[in-house]
């Protein structure tokens, strides 16, 4: 049990400008499940193995429960670690496997062996024990990967995209899992993975990395309302936000032959961007209207039938070029392909980011 | 010529890439495909040519002195029921008189030491050299490569003259060190570009729970390296057993003369007791071909699967 800190921690790799990580600022609360998502090569896994101790920090510091590890070796952080391929042993049994690190720590063979069956158990492992990684399906040796950790009783967990390899079914079912027993753990977590889905429904609270940097660190619910950039905004929530630049008028933003209204200080803050604003509105925040209610007419181009609703693409000739926009309608109003149909985005859910810098305003 | 005289590789080639697929997956639950006639005739015709003087030299050990001289061995597999013609009177004489019980002795005093620490040296060289991070690791590495190109026989003058010194010539030490200097950069090439095929992840692990560089190398590396570190074993073995250089020149003959030594010293001047010489030839083979046969399975590598997916 534990509180993790990043200060200002930056990792540079060598001959490279840009640093992997950029002056992070990182503070998880002891027991929270927190998840760094990101795209790839964003520095989410860097900033994990920085935190094990895989990687060296080249300025600032992290601590874990107030303590300075940042020049520590992984043995003496009190860490545990899944890995995205498991890194298991292969030549040792899955006993083993669990066993090892407590071995190395001299733990008394009754401790192990008590410790190891009771994380067989929780993972319903039991009957593998004497098998050797090889003969596990993936979803096996994915929990393997989890009770070796789980056995170090650790002060923090660390995940790097342990769900990853397992196919979508498993994953679902995984995810779930994994997160029901860190909350039966208590355990503090920190877990990276490129996928927004899992990191919205596993996360107390999820830090969305970009280039190094660190964009915005929220509740999902916080981030999926409230998005501080453009960024986040398009790369939390499926289907992705329509984000467009529009130009500002007096009242709001000029979308289409649509006012979308703002208030005065948000034009005020606007207004350096160049006559010009960023806005954005989620699929489930936009309304298909009739011909003559001001919508903008876009001709359908796919239609994804979820079952319980549909998400309609789209594009529409706006400014001159083919602008793309995705609506999620119920299934009753479901258009067909090739067809037009009008949209309206719902005025108290637009987004307005500064065109310029792309925070929100 | 389009037609008849470009079939053979076209037919061949496949052959050899899905045997090759097949020992990469694993083997076990893929489909065998048989190997085509042309490369199944090339593989005969080469068993055939290095087994032939091998049966000459078993059949020869067997006859006597007069037969070996005037026929030729095949003519002995005419009526090979004839028990007459075949003695066992070469082994037995090549054993106690030959010298050859001694000198088998004396070839395994020498072998196993000089097969054992190389590999102990070169393990933990290879480790050094996959693993940690250190000035000059690259530059270092790379000088022991090109020592593979320097031809050992510069080093025995000056290897005497330095064992005359601490008074070692015709000591077993001073084989042992030989035979560990001169196979080093083979091992230590050979096992560090294995273990830079061992999943980094694997070690990444071993760091985070709680292994120091001693341990990740007795518990992991070393049981995940087993198909690397018996096949150079094999080889290496092999190569200090059928030596005749190095003991010829730092043990010489005499009481620590080694089989390969032993051997050349059984035919006389004038030509005679060649028979005996192959009794002792063979007896001399007898342990390679045991190695290699019992030991051979190490050489397909299947450890690591299921470490990672993949």
């Amino acid at each position: 049990m534990a509180t993790v800190s990043y200060n200002k921690a930056t990792r540079i790799y060598a001959g490279q400008e840009r640093p992997a990580v950029n002056e992070l600022d990182l503070q998880i609360g002891d027991g929270e499940f927190l998840v760094l998502v990101g795209p790839s090569g964003c520095g989410k896994s860097t900033s994990l193995r920085m935190l094990a101790g895989l990687e060296d920090v080249d300025r600032g510091q992290i601590l874990i429960d107030q303590r300075d590890v940042t020049h520590l070796p992984p043995k003496s952080r009190d860490i545990a670690m899944v890995f995205q391929n498991y890194a298991l042993y292969p030549h040792m049994t899955v006993y083993e496997n669990m066993a090892f690190a407590l071995k190395l720590r001299k733990t008394s063979k009754a401790e192990i062996d008590r410790r190891v069956k009771e994380a067989a158990q929780l993972l319903q492992l039991d009957e593998y024990l004497s098998r050797k990684p090889k003969a596990l399906s993936g979803g096996q040796r994915q929990r393997v990967a989890m009770g070796r950790a789980i056995v170090r009783e650790p002060q923090v967990f660390l995940m790097d995209e342990p769900l990853s390899n397992l196919d979508a079914k498993l994953r679902v079912q995984t995810r779930s899992q994994i997160a029901t027993l860190q909350a039966k753990l208590g355990i503090t977590t920190v877990y990276v993975t490129h996928d927004q889905v899992e990191a919205m429904t596993m996360g107390h609270r999820v830090a969305v990395m970009l280039d190094g940097v660190l964009q915005q660190c929220d509740t999902p619910r916080a981030l999926y309302d409230t998005p501080q950039n453009v960024f986040v905004a398009g790369f939390i929530g499926s289907p992705a936000m329509n984000i467009k630049t529009v130009p500002l008028s007096e009242q709001g933003a000029s979308f289409a032959q649509m006012i979308l209204p703002m208030q005065r200080e948000q034009i005020a803050a606007a207004s350096s961007g160049g006559g010009k604003v960023t806005i954005g509105f989620r699929p489930e925040a936009t309304d298909l209207v009739g011909p003559h209610e001001g919508g903008l007419p876009i001709v359908v181009d796919l239609v994804e039938d979820l079952g319980s609703d549909a998400n309609v693409y789209g594009h529409a000739a706006l400014d001159g070029g083919s602008e793309r926009f995705v609506v999620r309608t119920d299934r009753r109003g479901m258009p067909s392909m090739g067809e037009t149909v009008f949209i309206k985005p719902q005025p108290n859910h637009v987004h307005a980011f500064h065109a310029t810098n792309g925070n929100r305003i | 010529m389009t037609t008849t005289s470009n079939t053979p590789p076209p037919v061949a080639a496949p052959a050899h890439t899905q045997t090759k697929a097949t020992k990469l997956t694993g083997g076990h639950g893929d489909k065998i495909h048989r190997p085509s006639w042309f490369a199944r005739i090339v593989v005969g015709i080469l068993c055939f040519v290095w087994i032939v003087p091998t049966v000459g030299l078993l059949v020869t050990s067997f006859r006597g002195p007069e037969d070996a001289l005037t026929s030729g061995w095949w003519t002995a597999l005419a009526s090979p029921f004839d028990l007459t013609q075949w003695t066992i009177a070469n082994y037995s004489e090549v054993w106690t008189e030959g010298g050859m019980g001694r000198a088998f002795l004396n070839s395994f005093v020498v072998s196993v030491p000089a097969t054992i620490i190389p590999i102990m040296i070169a393990a933990f060289a290879a480790y050094a050299f996959t693993f940690m991070e250190f000035r000059g690791r690259d530059v270092l590495f790379v000088v022991i490569v090109g020592l593979l190109v320097v031809p050992n026989q510069v080093a025995l003058v000056p290897l005497l003259r330095i064992y005359s010194d601490l008074g070692l010539n015709g000591t077993f030490l001073s084989v042992w060190l030989a035979h560990a200097g001169f196979g080093m950069p083979l091992a230590i090439y050979i096992l560090r570009n294995y273990m830079a095929t061992l999943p980094r992840g694997i070690i990444e692990s071993a760091k985070v729970d709680g292994a120091n560089h001693f341990a990740t190398f007795w518990r992991l590396i070393v049981p995940m390296s087993v198909p690397a570190l018996a096949s150079f074993a094999i080889f290496q073995f092999l190569w200090v057993w059928n030596d005749l250089l190095i003991a010829l020149v730092f043990l010489g003959t005499g009481d620590n003369a080694v089989v390969t030594v032993n051997v050349a010293s059984l035919v006389g001047s004038q030509g005679q007791g060649w028979q005996l010489l192959t009794a002792g030839a063979f007896l001399s083979m007898v342990v390679p071909l045991l190695v290699f046969v019992s030991l051979q399975r190490y050489f397909v590598r299947g450890l690591t699967a299921g470490s990672v997916k993949g």
